[in-house]
């Protein structure tokens, strides 16, 4: 009866397959998904304002809606209306989205440009095409700062300052979130940084790692929005806090604040698109056709004058130049420059879908002891 | 029923007059009653057409929605129609044994794991899982890509080279069309069944036309070795056939399959509803032997609502304190300069939320306009800044501010109406300006004091962004950790879980208070 009932149906679908079949024209409105602000600033200028250049006609909507995106994108599959064409998310986020089927999966060699230096584009990505459904666009860290001007004559050099508060006394900010501070603290207690994730993965290294952070929970105020902690520095509120290095490079060099910045232990992550899953066939191939142009080694590269985080194709590193009004080379504010990439952490995805309810449960549960 | 006074109109009202030897009739010969009844009704319908356009309004864009958002506490549905085979196999699974199911549970969670991986649900299971036991959303994706590579293509090889018949798809429509083959061989038949569903709904291909995929041919295997058989299907002797064991190929995969732990998780969750999500929000969980409580560093839910309800009552009793007074000045201040006061009560409506939370952290923190000035006059050291933001203290400043025009403005509209003669009177008879305002003024401002109260306390109970901005890890809600399961985690059962709790609560209070205060007692003015 149901078998039956299939076969039917096959009939069906096989006539209906070939009159869709027929070719399309792209869609003249783009829905573009991102974060707002200078990060959204920069992709208009390097992708989306060149490539309207070249398509007369096309309108790209933005909404900044990236923070929300998962929520949203769920809600919107639910309601059968997907009214978004590109997401603009991070690293974690894409995984989450890929692993509900809410991302569209790509096959980056076919529907990406190859590298300018002739490499193909998977490998020109490399390490940071970390889920199916993911294109790469920046890699950005998570890093610390501190005030010049409250840090004494030696200013810290390394991570562990943070729980240092015989030396550098004073608050810090840290992320609300069990990320990168977990990782810190093993390895300022000591822990080897390549068994780190071996020892969070159990209850007593949990325990160690939320220990760590028990000597400074007091002297901490906690960060939900990447601009407090700039804010907070500049206010003389924190004597050093955690943020993404694109906000400290622009308190220090664009608005000249008495703030330094750390690149020991800093932790890399990625950001990236995302294409929903389920556009009709005019809208996917507009997004495709903009994305084949928006993510080649130039246009990364062109993205790098504006705001200091890294292009994620390797291609892209030699033809990064110099700052778009500042005028100064923005190769050395690169996380991934060597000279600031000597002690890194790559973020373990695979570890942090698996932990992440589990230990955000206790880290939740240890924040309002 | 009262007696209505005779006026010699002739037809009355009521039928209990002792001149009435029958039912009263109308003009149209039915009884006056039903007559009556039919008017009232026609009343009442017009009236409910006239409120329809409303209440359709709401039903569809209020009760409907919340209805659904909150029945996902329970709903767990995704377990078995994603594994509906694995599930009724794990019936006999017993969770205490500590030893991983037996073949026949993974023989039916691989033709299940096989069709999930192809319609890429198995990824959206894992996640679902890994909220109770971390490491399974991994196993299931890991799993998910090796599943294609099993070994079991040697049934599919053997089969066609016992009967050429075997590989070709479309004798297989015919046969499992047949439903005496159907019942003959239960496994191969619920296995094609899922099969064909996945060739047509998942790849849009033909199953009269595509290769069959192995996980079929193991079914069958596992049937034909039973020693079923049916009439009209090709006879083939397995005996000799080189086997594979299922359980070891997911062993190979991934070692943590053998782990029992991962099946109690499966078994504890395999029906469609469950009360996981509720458990979880009371700081308890599932275990084989009923619910109990999470260790103590996982706890965390109990102490939030309490602290939620808590510090609600303080905001709702600050903004009485402090819009009391303002209230009654409004009330009572020549007209010219209560409007003045009016505009200032009404321009932080006015005025973005972010906006004056984000005002209050320049003013509140240790380096902030107060700390200075209370520096500047000597009250406190230099050393010893107030922390005043971060915590509980900053929230409930923050809070007072923004809800007080919500207690302000009932206030108001019922002190408006309080004659001012009443206190002149109390006072002519020779009260104290106190006992005037109390005995006096006081109980007639009660109604306004209790709508504010509503009003304030029940806004502020599910507010998120005021204690998230200000609220540092002490001062902030319940609702903050709604608002992380929905947009961050992703866990909308246990949202829904602690959003259904929330309201139960709020409907408990609102009872609480009509017990005490009564609920006729409150006005919003006049």
């Amino acid at each position: 009866m149901k078998v039956t009932k299939i076969l039917l149906a096959t009939s069906a679908l096989t006539a209906l397959a070939g009159a869709v079949s027929a070719e399309g024209h792209m869609a003249n409105d783009m829905t573009v998904v991102s974060w707002g602000g200078a990060y959204q600033a920069s992709q208009t200028n390097a992708y989306t304002e060149p490539y309207k250049a070249m398509h007369e006609g096309l309108n790209v909507i933005w909404d900044e809606s990236s923070a929300e995106a998962v929520a949203k994108l769920r809600a919107m599959n639910e309601a059968g209306n997907i009214t978004w064409d590109l997401v603009d998310v991070e690293a974690a986020d894409a995984i989450r989205l890929c692993d509900e089927g809410l991302a569209m999966e790509i096959d980056p060699d076919t529907m990406l440009a190859p590298g300018a230096d002739g490499s193909t584009a998977s490998e020109d990505f490399g390490d940071s095409l970390i889920s199916d459904c993911f294109i790469p666009q920046i890699v950005f860290s998570t890093t610390v700062g501190y005030r010049t001007d409250m840090v004494g004559a030696t200013p810290p050099t390394d991570i562990c300052a943070l729980f240092d508060t015989a030396t550098y006394p004073g608050k810090r900010s840290l992320n609300k979130r069990p990320l990168a501070n977990m990782e810190w603290a093993l390895l300022c207690d000591g822990v080897a940084k390549d068994d780190i994730y071996d020892v969070l993965a159990t209850d007593e290294g949990q325990a160690r790692a939320f220990a760590k952070l028990d000597t400074i929970k007091a002297d901490v105020v906690w960060w939900t929005a990447g601009a407090e902690t700039p804010q907070l520095l500049a206010d003389g509120e924190v004597v050093m806090g955690s943020t993404y290095n694109g906000r400290l490079f622009a308190a220090i060099a664009e608005q000249g604040q008495p703030i330094g910045m750390l690149w020991d232990a800093q932790m890399l992550d990625f950001d990236g698109w995302i294409v929903p899953a389920g556009l009709s066939e005019e809208r996917l191939a507009r997004v495709m056709d903009f994305l084949y142009f928006g993510t080649d080694t130039q246009r990364l590269a062109d993205q790098a004058a504006y705001i200091s985080y890294g292009p994620a194709r390797a291609s892209s590193a030699p033809l990064v130049g110099n700052h778009a009004t500042l005028g100064i080379p923005m190769g050395p504010h690169m996380p991934t420059d060597p000279a600031n990439a000597t002690n890194v952490f790559v973020t373990q995805y695979a570890f942090w879908s698996d932990y992440r309810d589990d230990i955000d449960a206790k880290f939740q549960a240890w924040l309002a002891q | 029923m009262p007696v209505l006074p005779q006026t010699g109109t002739g037809q009355q009202m009521t039928d209990s007059t002792p001149q009435s030897t029958g039912p009263m009739l109308a003009a149209d010969g039915t009884t006056l009653k039903s007559s009556l009844n039919r008017a009232l009704r026609r009343q009442k319908i017009r009236a409910l057409m006239l409120i329809a356009p409303l209440l359709l309004f709401i039903l569809l864009t209020f009760i409907m929605p919340i209805g659904e958002m909150l029945f996902r506490s329970v709903e767990n549905d995704i377990v078995p129609n994603t594994l509906p085979r694995t599930v009724v196999a794990l019936q006999d699974y017993d969770p205490d044994s500590n030893e991983a199911p037996s073949e026949d549970v993974f023989a039916a969670f691989y033709v299940d794991l096989f069709i999930a991986e192809d319609f890429k649900n198995h990824t959206r299971l894992g996640s679902r899982l890994n909220y109770e036991s971390s490491g399974i959303s991994s196993l299931f994706r890991s799993t998910g890509r090796a599943i294609g590579k099993f070994d079991t293509d040697v049934y599919t090889k053997q089969f066609g080279a016992a009967d050429a018949d075997l590989s070709d798809p479309a004798k297989w429509v015919d046969w499992m069309a047949d439903p005496a083959i159907r019942a003959a061989l239960p496994e191969t038949a619920s296995a094609y069944a899922g099969w064909a569903d996945m060739v047509v709904n998942s790849q849009g291909k033909d199953p009269a036309a595509r290769k069959l995929d192995d996980f079929v041919y193991t079914a069958l295997y596992r049937d034909l070795a039973a020693g079923r058989s049916a009439p009209g299907f090709p006879a083939v002797d397995v005996s000799g056939f080189e086997t594979v064991s299922i359980r070891d190929q997911f062993a190979d995969a991934e070692g943590k399959w053998l782990d029992p732990e991962v099946w109690r998780t499966v078994k504890a969750y395999s029906g469609a509803y469950t009360n996981g999500y509720f458990l979880n929000s009371i700081d308890m969980m599932k275990s084989s032997d009923g619910p109990v409580a999470r260790p103590d560093n996982e706890r965390i839910y109990i102490k939030l609502f309490l602290r939620t309800i808590w510090m609600s009552l303080v905001i709702t009793g600050s903004c009485i304190l402090l819009g009391y007074p303002v209230a009654w000045l409004l009330a009572n201040l020549p007209l010219r300069s209560a409007n003045v006061l009016m505009i200032l009560v009404l321009l932080p409506f006015w005025t973005s939320l972010l906006v004056r939370t984000s005002a209050w952290k320049i003013l509140l923190q240790q380096q902030g306009v107060i700390n200075d000035v209370l520096v500047w006059l000597g009250v406190v050291g230099d050393d010893s800044r107030l922390a005043l933001i971060n915590n509980m203290t900053g929230t409930i400043i923050a809070m007072t501010h923004i809800l007080l025009p919500f207690m302000i403005l009932p206030l108001y509209s019922v002190m408006k109406t309080i004659p001012p003669s009443y206190l002149r009177a109390a006072k002519s008879l020779g009260a104290t300006n106190w006992t005037a305002f109390w005995r006096v003024y006081f109980p007639q401002s009660v109604p306004g004091i209790g709508a504010g109260s509503i009003l304030v306390f029940i806004l502020a109970i599910g507010y998120y962004i005021t204690p998230e901005l200000v609220g540092g890890t002490k001062g902030v809600f319940i609702s903050n950790r709604i608002a992380f399961h929905i947009s961050s985690s992703l866990n909308w059962g246990l949202a829904a879980a602690l959003g259904a709790i929330l309201l139960v609560l709020v409907l408990g209070l609102y009872w609480l208070y009509d017990k005490i205060v009564g609920i006729d007692n409150v006005k919003l003015g006049g």
